[in-house]
């Protein structure tokens, strides 16, 4: 077992690696450079940007540059932002805890609610029940996000009135958990519309191709009942593949909640990036695209893990 | 005189067995272990042997195909075991496959027309009208309709689609041609009629064929020559005849044991071998055959047994037989 | 009749017994035509402004049939001409996700070995950026025009198919009729494109279906974010931008756009699903 594990994560390196030099070379090929906020603004002298940029270090050929950001994000140092000068790191960090409260509580309910649905779905296969949670997922993989985040800040908040619109507190307001809660309804019911509906339909054909295997016959031969059935022999060979798509499912996890913080103004690291992207803030982009794929790479690596504590022929492969 | 169109010397094809993790090499596998084959213009030559006995793996690597890992193979009098593939292309011409399964040996999206006429595209011999008459000769000489060039394979038996491959290996008039079981996946009933078209085609267009085949039936009619094959290795090699009525190997008789007799009265003595299945990846020391041989000598064990010749052109690699 | 025309018939007769997915059939085919005459049915000029009609309710006004919108414009002429722009990128878009996705899909699958390795590791490396994140970042360097944008799309959704591409081709790869072509001396150019592609043309017709919904959904994304098709020309999702202002007095403004995004991605992934269905029932995920 640790020798799969210690083999999965040689793997990862090359992968943070490559990560690294995509994101390094996306900075640079920027038109005007990373420093186009000041490149592209007429009233800064050329002296002016020489001047700043043997401040940032830009003055040196391309490798050391690359090789000095690198050990700078091994060290902690990302940078300063462009105005104001605060660490890079901070910022993101600050920015962290609300972000991944989002997603941790819109991936469980897309879980909980998804798998339910399409293990629903597959013990009654062709019912009313499937068709239309079949159709439904379809259609919920069709709403645009952000669109569906303004219906329902339109219909809760504006008509009804029944949830604040917005932000993760209400001014003034210290922070009561119940406030807390409030605001987090809205934004974690449309991040997770779309991991639901995806979930639904890959549990259900998950669930489906188990259910059909000849162990699950054996075992209804045994005399098991439907719920151990499903408990000991279903349930962990179907997991498999389900927490396969989890790794798989990350990347689409951030960039939704990318849009629905700038929809309800929620202050994690997706408005961050969307503020630093108007503001041309590099250092703040790079970093943030960083973190990100870091904890994709750390959350394939997790599921790897877990599929691999799950499956012993994996370990063995 | 017959000139001779092949020459094989001490071929060998060893594939390797890396390990997963660093790529380092822990063994081969020798599907191929030392072959010597000769071919004049004109010979069928049979080759026959159990699965993993490296026969279809010794076509392919004449074909180069699979490329040799030693030995040589001269063609023409031409040396091509070292030829890299862009100057093999205008020799391919002159040597050329059949395949065993006529269900993945035809691209399922092409029609039988298109199929055919890729060799003429290939080497730029013909296009456009020309080349749909070629088309329809290659078909006529295999016996198929001309409206075949617009049906695809999967509307065509077995056997009929086994014809579109024959047509295809003949489309370039090559003067080698390399059945890699020709026969071996199509209903029995099925199997004299290509055979028969082989026998037809071979004495019409002057063709020289190594016809390799697990079943020595499927062999006996048609070969002059026979070669059988152990674990990668030529263990006896003769005239027609002389194989079947004069066999020396151990192995070779209890091939012959097997084959079902038209004469449900005449049998052979039934030489049953012992032992399973040797792995070309770990084969037994000395000769190959020596766990399974029920006339084994304590020098089987040691020494790796050469062909040795005996009268009329009969080779035999048996220590029964070295001097 | 021969056997070919007994299979298409087969699959014809399979599709239509999806009913989803000709309905998806329809709605492109309807989206695609509106799109496409766009010019000739629209009322009014979607870029003139007058500021004496805004803010029309639908149905209110003649011609204004859908309303008008902040700046006086009409909505359904809007509608009409985003359409235009949001399936041509889609298109495009998708056109780029499949070349690029087949060509390194067929490299990795034929070739194999340190091509395939690298290759692979290529794509697992863009693999673990957001696409969101990454559009968005090269969205703020281009400059924002309808073939930039549906580039750069493209260039964030080949990996998907460059991975379905491949493991069709390490299968089809050992097929004999593959050995043959070689034995022919076929260069590899010519058995990737003439023998290989050929036999990958069904999933790759699907994955470009499914492609479009998906690009026609990004593109909604950024130009909402206002770093796609930049106002006054009419894209829905930039329709959709300052809609959330508008809110207490003009909600249909915010929701006629979306209405139409919905519908065009369903309509795609309705029919690629219901293509799936009828080219491979072994990919049957739905009843």
């Amino acid at each position: 077992m640790l020798t799969y594990i210690g083999r999965r994560i040689l793997q990862a390196i090359p992968l943070l690696i490559g990560v690294s030099i995509i994101g390094f070379g996306l900075m640079h090929l920027a038109p005007g450079g990373p420093l186009a906020v000041y490149t592209l603004n007429p009233t800064i002298t050329n002296q002016d940007i020489e001047r700043i940029r043997v401040v940032f270090g830009l003055d040196q050929p391309v490798y050391i540059q690359y090789l000095k950001w690198a050990a700078g994000m091994f060290t902690g140092n990302w940078g300063f932002t462009f105005f104001g000068g605060r660490p890079v790191l901070d910022l993101i960090v600050e920015r962290m805890p609300a972000t991944f409260l989002l997603m941790g509580s819109a991936l469980s309910l897309a879980i909980v609610l998804g798998v339910t649905v399409g293990l629903l779905g597959a013990v009654r296969r062709y019912s009313v029940f499937d068709y239309l949670a079949s159709t439904g997922a379809m259609v919920a993989l069709s709403f645009p996000t952000f669109w569906f985040g303004l219906m329902a800040i339109y219909f809760f908040a504006v008509h009804l009135r029944w949830l604040p619109s917005g932000g993760m507190f209400e001014l003034g307001e210290k922070g009561s958990p119940l406030d807390l809660l409030r605001h987090l309804v809205l934004p974690v019911m449309v991040l997770s519309l779309v991991i639901t509906a995806g979930w639904s339909r890959y549990a259900r054909s998950s669930f489906l191709e188990v259910m059909h295997q000849d162990y699950m016959r054996t075992a209804k031969a045994k005399g098991l009942r439907a719920g151990q059935r499903l408990l000991r022999h279903a349930a962990p060979n179907a997991a498999k593949p389900l927490i396969a798509l989890l790794g798989v499912e990350l990347p689409v996890l951030f960039s939704g909640a990318l849009v629905t913080e700038t929809i309800f103004g929620w202050p994690g690291m997706g408005r961050l990036f969307v503020d630093a992207l108007n503001m041309r803030e590099y250092p703040i982009l790079m970093g943030i695209v960083m973190v990100t794929a870091f904890f994709v790479i750390a959350g394939n690596l997790l599921a790897d893990i877990a599929i691999a504590l799950i499956d012993p022929r994996v370990r063995l492969a | 005189m017959h000139e001779r169109l092949l020459d094989v010397r001490g071929l060998r094809t060893h594939f390797p067995i890396v390990s997963k993790i660093l790529r380092r090499r822990i063994g081969s596998v020798r599907a191929v272990d030392g072959v010597d084959l000769s071919l004049g213009a004109g010979d069928v030559l049979g080759v026959v042997g159990e699965s993993g006995s490296g026969k279809t793996t010794t076509g392919k690597t004449i074909l180069k195909l699979i490329e040799p890992t030693e030995g040589s193979i001269v063609f023409e009098g031409r040396d091509i075991t070292r030829l890299p593939a862009r100057e093999m292309i205008p020799l391919r011409r002159r040597m050329q496959i059949i395949f065993q399964d006529p269900m993945s040996s035809l691209n399922p999206r092409m029609t039988v027309g298109r199929i055919l006429a890729a060799p003429f595209e290939i080497h730029g011999i013909a296009r456009g009208s020309k080349c749909r008459d070629r088309v329809a000769e290659l078909l006529r000489l295999v016996g198929l309709p001309a409206e075949a060039a617009q049906r695809y394979p999967h509307e065509f038996s077995g056997g009929q689609r086994q014809r579109v491959g024959i047509a295809r290996a003949l489309a370039l008039r090559p003067r080698l041609i390399i059945g890699d079981e020709p026969v071996s996946a199509l209903d029995v009933s099925i199997q004299a009629q290509i055979m028969n078209l082989l026998m037809r085609l071979q004495r019409e267009l002057g063709l020289t064929y190594i016809l390799i085949s697990h079943n020595l039936g499927v062999v006996s009619h048609v070969c002059n020559r026979v070669a059988v094959m152990y674990l990668g290795r030529i263990v006896e090699t003769a005239p027609r005849e002389a194989l079947f009525f004069d066999p020396k190997h151990p192995y070779t008789e209890a091939l012959l044991a097997a084959v079902p007799s038209a004469e449900p009265g005449s049998h052979r003595g039934r030489a049953v071998l012992g032992g399973d299945a040797p792995s070309p990846a770990n084969p037994p020391r000395g000769c190959a055959f020596h766990p399974r041989c029920p006339r084994a000598m304590p020098r089987c064990a040691e020494e790796a047994p050469t062909l040795t010749n005996l009268t009329g052109g009969h080779q035999v690699a048996c220590h029964l037989y070295t001097a | 009749m021969s056997a070919a025309v007994l299979q298409r018939a087969g699959v014809a007769r399979r599709f239509s017994r999806h009913r989803l997915a000709l309905f998806g059939g329809a709605t492109v085919v309807l989206l695609c035509l509106s799109a496409f005459v766009a010019p000739a049915i629209a009322p009014r000029d979607p870029l003139l402004l007058d500021t004496s009609v805004r803010f029309l309710a639908p149905f209110a006004r003649w011609p204004f049939i859908l309303g008008t919108d902040e700046l006086g414009r009409d909505t359904l002429s809007r509608l009409l001409y985003g359409g235009r722009i949001s399936l041509t990128v889609g298109l495009v878009a998708m056109a780029t996700t499949i070349v690029t996705g087949s060509l390194i899909g067929l490299c990795a699958g034929y070739f194999g070995g340190w091509t395939d390795t690298l290759l692979m590791r290529f794509i697992d490396t863009m693999l673990c950026f957001p696409q969101v994140f990454l559009l968005l970042v090269v969205a703020a360097f281009v400059p924002p025009t309808l073939i930039s944008i549906s580039l750069i799309i493209g260039l964030t959704s080949w990996m998907t198919v460059a991975r379905i591409v491949r493991t069709e081709i390490l299968h089809l790869r050992e097929q004999d009729f593959v050995q043959a072509a070689r034995a022919l001396g076929a260069s590899s150019g010519r058995i990737m494109f003439h023998e290989l592609l050929p036999n990958i043309a069904a999933p790759l017709l699907v994955a470009a279906t499914l492609n479009v919904a998906a690009a026609v959904l990004m593109e909604s994304y950024i130009s909402y974010l206002g770093y796609g098709m930049q106002p006054p020309l009419a894209s829905w999702g930039n329709m959709l931008t300052n809609a959330q202002d508008y809110f207490d007095t003009v909600p249909w403004l915010a929701i006629l756009p979306g209405v139409m995004i919905t519908l065009t991605v369903m309509g795609f992934n309705f029919l690629g699903d219901g293509l799936r269905d009828a080219l491979d029932p072994r990919l049957r995920m739905e009843p």
